[in-house]
């Protein structure tokens, strides 16, 4: 009998929905279905996002709720999905879940909508330490989201535009509110969009890792969360850490969810 | 015809997006006077982040004003908020004396003389509103917030800004307002509409304003509990700003926050201190301030001569 668990993180703009199938021969969890439900602008009802983005999981994957054993939930949402069993916090999903895609991963550079965070993790993928943004959201995904919107680019042209520059720009306002009126500065004095958009992923970068060097980076790095989506911020990160290479999962926005998926199914045995 | 009728039933009709953020534009003059006999005729222009304000000032004593949105340009802001106010007057450009700019986009007027910074304008301006027994001034605007204090003539002897994080400003309630679908006028009273006054939210983070909103409502808070709670956290962040300058009788508020009792009657109460009140618009201090360095500047030229 195959056990199926799922795993949900509830982010500040996202929802993620993982399920897991163990497969009971050698009992290693295999990943099977994710489904991401975006939450709409003002959407003041977060557990129906919760609701629809699992039901709509299961239907993809074929399965019904009775089948699903157990369900945690993660991210700063997670209070709010009813249905779920139990709560992990997003530093011990992310952790879990970058781990069993990149066994070698050590240093866990998790950067979302409203939050970013370096984890230091050991090879079972436990979280040992963290530190990440509490008061300010210049290191996080809504800092590049605003930027974009000023330049008028989309979050992919964004990115892609800021590989085409190899300037460097210093942005001086950290505050998300001040940058869009410092990128408006700079697309008056005409400043090159490739530029802008380089100098703004710098600046998420730089302030990430300020972030990850208060727990230290220690072996391979993984990125997780939403920022992944950004080619322009993982070269701008590889740069601010220094780092030769940083491991990216192709959907790195359902790490935690995978993660916390895992932890429910451990948690089964 | 039932006038009243159709205009519920537009009302409810119409569901295009509401600006529920924004104060409403005003103009407003001195009915009782007439420009045409005034020697000299100053303007003080205030580009800010968000609203843009013309003033006139005839021989020294407001006259007019016009406040509205900054659009995304700053000359072209500058000049409507100027036409504004001239065309209900039968006023010209070359009308005016004497210009001055002021406010983030203060190098962006065309057509001014001088550009002056807002701390002094504001100072100026809330010496003006205030009398001369101001000395501590909190300018809270759009985007950012001013701790001000100044001697009996209305200039700056120290002031203090947020210059890195925009927590704290006008941008919050904004976002606020934005969220809960509410005109912004109405937080102030709402906020006071609760039976416990809830604890202030913890982050102040314009970003993260509205996610730590959602998730009281969630938690159980009432609309007017949330507002309450940010305009209590707002009050607290000011306070701190004015405490690093040391507060001091004769305390006045200017720019869009005053216009908010929900954050203003918080601070007094912090701080044990009132607010001077004014019967004048506390959003055109600046743009006033300007518009009277501009008469002082006339005076300077008219003795030279």
């Amino acid at each position: 009998m195959k056990m199926i668990t799922a795993g949900i993180d509830m982010g500040s703009r996202s929802v993620k929905v993982v399920l897991l199938e163990e497969l009971d021969m050698e009992g290693k969890p295999q990943l099977f279905v994710k489904k991401a439900h975006m939450m709409l602008p003002g959407d003041l009802d977060a557990d129906q996002a919760a609701e629809r983005a699992y039901d709509d999981a299961l239907k993809a994957a074929g399965v019904s709720r009775d089948q699903v054993k157990s369900v945690f939930a993660t991210g700063a949402g997670r209070s709010q999905v009813a249905f779920a069993t139990e709560g992990v916090t997003e530093m011990t999903a992310g952790a879990r879940g970058a781990v069993y895609m990149y066994p070698q991963a050590r240093t866990v550079v998790d950067v979302g909508a409203e939050e970013g965070r370096g984890i230091k993790t050991d090879s079972a993928g436990k979280a040992i330490d963290f530190a990440g943004n509490e008061k300010c959201a210049a290191g996080a995904g809504s800092f590049a989201e605003a930027m974009s919107r000023a330049l008028q680019l989309s979050l992919k042209e964004f990115g892609e535009a800021s590989l085409k520059s190899d300037k460097s720009i210093p942005m001086n306002a950290q505050c998300t509110v001040f940058a869009e009126s410092e990128v408006v500065s700079l697309i008056h004095s005409s400043t090159p969009k490739e530029d802008i958009a380089k100098a703004v992923l710098d600046a998420v970068a730089s302030r990430v890792c300020a972030m990850v060097r208060r727990v230290g980076i220690e072996g391979n790095v993984v990125l997780i969360g939403g920022m992944g989506h950004n080619p322009g911020f993982v070269q701008s990160l590889k740069n601010a850490m220094e780092v030769d290479e940083v491991l990216l999962p192709e959907l790195p926005e359902f790490a935690s969810a995978l993660g916390c998926a895992l932890i429910a199914a451990e948690r089964l045995h | 015809m039932n006038a009243g009728m159709d205009e519920a039933k537009l009302a409810t009709a119409a569901p295009e997006k509401k600006e529920f953020w924004r104060w409403q534009e005003n103009t407003w003059y001195d009915e009782t006077k007439n420009w045409k006999d005034a020697k000299i005729i100053t303007c003080g222009i205030d580009v800010g982040s968000v609203s843009s304000q013309a003033v006139l000032v005839c021989d020294g004593e407001l006259y007019g004003y016009n406040s509205m949105r900054t659009g995304n340009n700053s000359p072209d802001s500058a000049k409507n908020a100027l036409q504004g106010i001239m065309d209900k007057i039968g006023m010209k450009l070359e009308d005016i004396n004497y210009v001055v700019g002021t406010g983030y986009g203060r190098v962006n007027v065309p057509f001014a003389h001088k550009a002056i910074t807002e701390i002094a304008c504001h100072a100026r301006g809330a010496n003006y509103m205030g009398g001369n027994k101001v000395r501590t001034i909190l300018d809270m605007g759009g985007q950012d917030c001013k701790a001000i204090h100044c001697d009996e003539k209305g200039k700056v002897t120290n002031f203090l800004m947020n210059d890195k994080c925009a927590a704290g400003t006008g941008r919050g309630m904004e976002v606020v307002s934005d969220l809960m679908q509410i005109p912004i006028a109405e937080l102030g009273p709402r906020s006071f509409d609760v039976e416990k006054e809830p604890e202030a939210v913890s982050s102040v983070c314009v970003v993260f304003a509205k996610s730590e909103a959602l998730g009281l409502l969630k938690a159980g808070y009432t609309k007017n509990m949330v507002i309450a709670a940010y305009c209590q956290a707002m009050a607290e962040r000011v306070v701190s700003l004015l405490e690093r300058i040391g507060v001091e009788e004769g305390f006045f508020i200017t720019g869009g926050i005053a216009k908010n009792p929900g954050v203003v009657k918080r601070i007094e109460k912090l701080l044990g201190i009132k607010a001077v009140d004014t019967k004048i618009d506390s959003q055109i201090a600046g743009a006033l301030g300007a518009a009277l360095f501009g008469y002082t500047l006339m005076q300077k030229q008219a003795v030279k001569a």
